[in-house]
């Protein structure tokens, strides 16, 4: 199946991943409402609350069918996130679904506070987010969320990068009651991984093997990063690609072997250049004292540019084209 | 047993002498609103909330969350009296590594939420609150609140998310004694009449004398299926019970010297002389 009009994916791409055999999934936001509809009508102590995001979070057939499941809050997102907060300290498992933009700008002292710090389990599920939005502009694009939720104790970041992934976290969350934030951007994505693949929080997944370059990425751009893994092996360059869908804790041996094995080393997010996955990889490497050419590539701290999330990463170099330009011009550096 | 009016007086009296003891000690703390709000926790705890330190882990129990956190010494003296904890813990308080932080933390027993940014409390009043409705509990909210507090914005979210539900179970509590740290609240930005808000908001408003135990009693049980959340408006004195700290804004997180405690006590100690006599008269 070939990418849709106006796709993420330029024919180029496109047409890599047909070679990889790459099958075209629905979006991250899609899989999420059917998971937690799925949970939710096994477990009557699931509850979506919603900020009149329900529209936007795809969760207008949970509410028909568990009407009593949804707490409905209004455009209200600090009472959102208190009243999360109070649900979960009264043994409610709690999903608080609301624009990733608003949920982790305007109610981050909910985040913090209520959540957080006074530990009560709430799972903050980030909609429509990076730059998701588009031309909706910077007031709806979060690219401030990892940096500002990874300086939390006591909160973890997670941004799936495919279908399979976002499902079984979901899932996980249901189990694992630790304050968990989870990001779901709203265009459809290609299938990543095999059906036996194992994904757990906390534990980055090795797409492919490689020892030239390593591409870090997290979320939506890792399908990107393996087209461009793909592009350059038609060069003779072996590319490891590595979804590290969890921004916060990190898998640093993953990380650390990336660095001692690899020529060098790129990250991907769909974040600011600031506080996001590629300075926490950096300080992880530099940490453990390794030294390899390295580069994070994501959104720079400017205005963002005008534009669909496709003309934006397209812009920025978020792209098959992009990431494998930026990682030959590296690894010139490397030899 | 329920105490009477009169042992309920003589207990805020010794919870006043603790809390200042403990704040001399730590040399630290938010002494003017700690004795504004020490009656109403004194009913709470004495008369009100249904939890002990054996039931507070219960689903059943009654939940107390004090959104304005700042006045945690008071809350400390009083769950100590209550056996959640020994008030010698209290040795510790703002010491280091001391589970007794300078606002509420749920490491210490009997607190149920974390608090000291204002305007947070009456949120997760209203979490907690739903799903007493949702499970069919009986249990209470109730969420204390400081009248300062009131400026921040989430408080009113909140408000109208209570009444949205029909939350009939939560109860919350403002503290107005009417200054807070930079003076009047009028002054400040005014939020009166606090009464009419409330209402507008569609809540069931009641205004007490906050240090009056009969009255509070009478206002902090909702006596049937209103429908509505109630707000008790407790019309307090900051700085209640010591001559001169009350009604004085600086008092806020001011902390007494040691001729300043001598005062604050023997103030007390006057008090509690005083209803020694009239409890005689009434005998």
């Amino acid at each position: 199946m070939s990418a849709p009009a106006g796709s993420m994916y330029s024919p180029e791409a496109a047409a890599m991943a047909s070679k990889l055999g790459l099958k075209m999934g629905r979006a991250n936001l899609e899989v999420f409402a059917a998971t937690l509809l799925e949970i939710a009508r096994a477990d009557r102590n699931v509850l979506a609350v919603t900020s009149d995001s329900r529209g936007s979070g795809k969760l207008g057939p949970f509410a028909q069918a568990l009407p009593d499941q949804i707490v409905e809050l209004g455009i209200a997102e600090q009472n959102l996130v208190g009243v999360a907060a109070g649900l979960a300290s009264a043994g409610k498992l709690v999903y608080a679904v609301s624009p990733a933009c608003f949920l982790t700008a305007r109610a981050l002292e909910q985040v913090k506070n209520d959540v957080a710090y006074s530990d009560h389990p709430v799972q903050l599920i980030g909609i429509s987010a990076g730059v998701s939005y588009g031309a909706l502009g910077s007031t709806h694009h979060s690219l401030h969320d990892y940096a500002a939720l990874r300086a939390i104790n006591n909160l973890e970041v997670v941004a799936p990068a495919d279908n399979m992934e976002a499902r079984a976290i979901i899932r996980e969350c249901a189990t694992r009651r630790v304050p968990t934030y989870i990001r779901f951007g709203k265009a459809p994505l290609y299938d990543l991984h095999a059906a036996d693949t194992s994904v757990e929080i906390g534990k980055s997944i090795s797409l492919t093997t490689g020892t030239d370059i390593c591409f870090i990425a997290s979320g939506e751009t890792v399908t990107h990063a393996l087209l461009a893994g793909a592009a350059m092996a038609e060069n003779g360059i072996t590319a490891r690609v590595l979804s590290m869908h969890t921004i916060k804790p990190l898998d640093i041996p993953a990380i650390l072997a990336a660095g001692r094995e690899c020529r060098a080393v790129i990250t991907v997010e769909e974040h600011s250049v600031h506080g996001g996955l590629g300075e926490a990889c950096a300080a992880a490497l530099m940490q453990a004292g390794i030294s390899v050419p390295f580069q994070i590539a994501a959104i720079p701290d400017e205005h963002t540019v005008t534009g669909s999330q496709a003309d934006i990463f397209r812009h920025y170099g978020i792209s098959m084209e992009g990431l494998a330009a930026r990682a030959n011009s590296l690894l010139k550096r490397a030899t | 047993m329920s105490l009477t009016d009169h042992e309920l007086a003589i207990r805020s009296i010794q919870y006043r002498r603790d809390m200042l003891r403990w704040i001399v000690h730590a040399g630290a703390g938010h002494t003017g609103g700690g004795l504004s709000c020490m009656d109403i926790l004194n009913v709470l705890y004495n008369r009100i909330l249904r939890v002990s330190p054996e039931t507070f882990t219960s689903p059943d129990r009654d939940r107390y969350i004090q959104s304005k956190g700042h006045c945690v010494e008071a809350l400390y003296v009083v769950l100590a009296d209550r056996g959640f904890f020994s008030s010698e813990k209290l040795q510790t308080m703002c010491g280091y590594d001391s589970a007794f932080v300078g606002h509420p933390t749920r490491a210490v027993p009997g607190i149920e939420h974390n608090t000291g940014a204002l305007g947070h409390g009456l949120s997760v009043g209203v979490g907690a609150a739903i799903a007493g409705k949702k499970d069919q509990r009986d249990f209470r909210v109730y969420v204390l609140m400081g009248d300062g507090e009131l400026a921040e914005g989430s408080n009113w979210e909140a408000a109208m998310s209570a009444s949205h539900y029909k939350l009939d179970n939560l109860i919350a509590i403002v503290d107005h004694n009417t200054l807070q740290i930079t003076g009047r609240t009028r002054d400040v930005c005014s939020n009166e009449p606090l009464d009419e808000k409330f209402k507008a908001f569609g809540w069931d408003v009641h205004t007490v004398n906050g240090h009056d135990f009969g009255q509070l009693t009478a206002a902090l049980i909702p006596s049937t299926h209103t429908g509505k959340p109630r707000v008790v408006i407790a019309n307090t004195i900051k700085g209640q019970g010591v001559s001169f700290m009350q009604d004085v804004a600086k008092w806020h997180h001011g902390v007494p010297s040691e001729a300043e405690y001598a005062i604050a006590l023997r103030d007390l100690a006057d008090a509690e002389a005083q209803l020694g006599q009239s409890k005689g008269a009434v005998q």
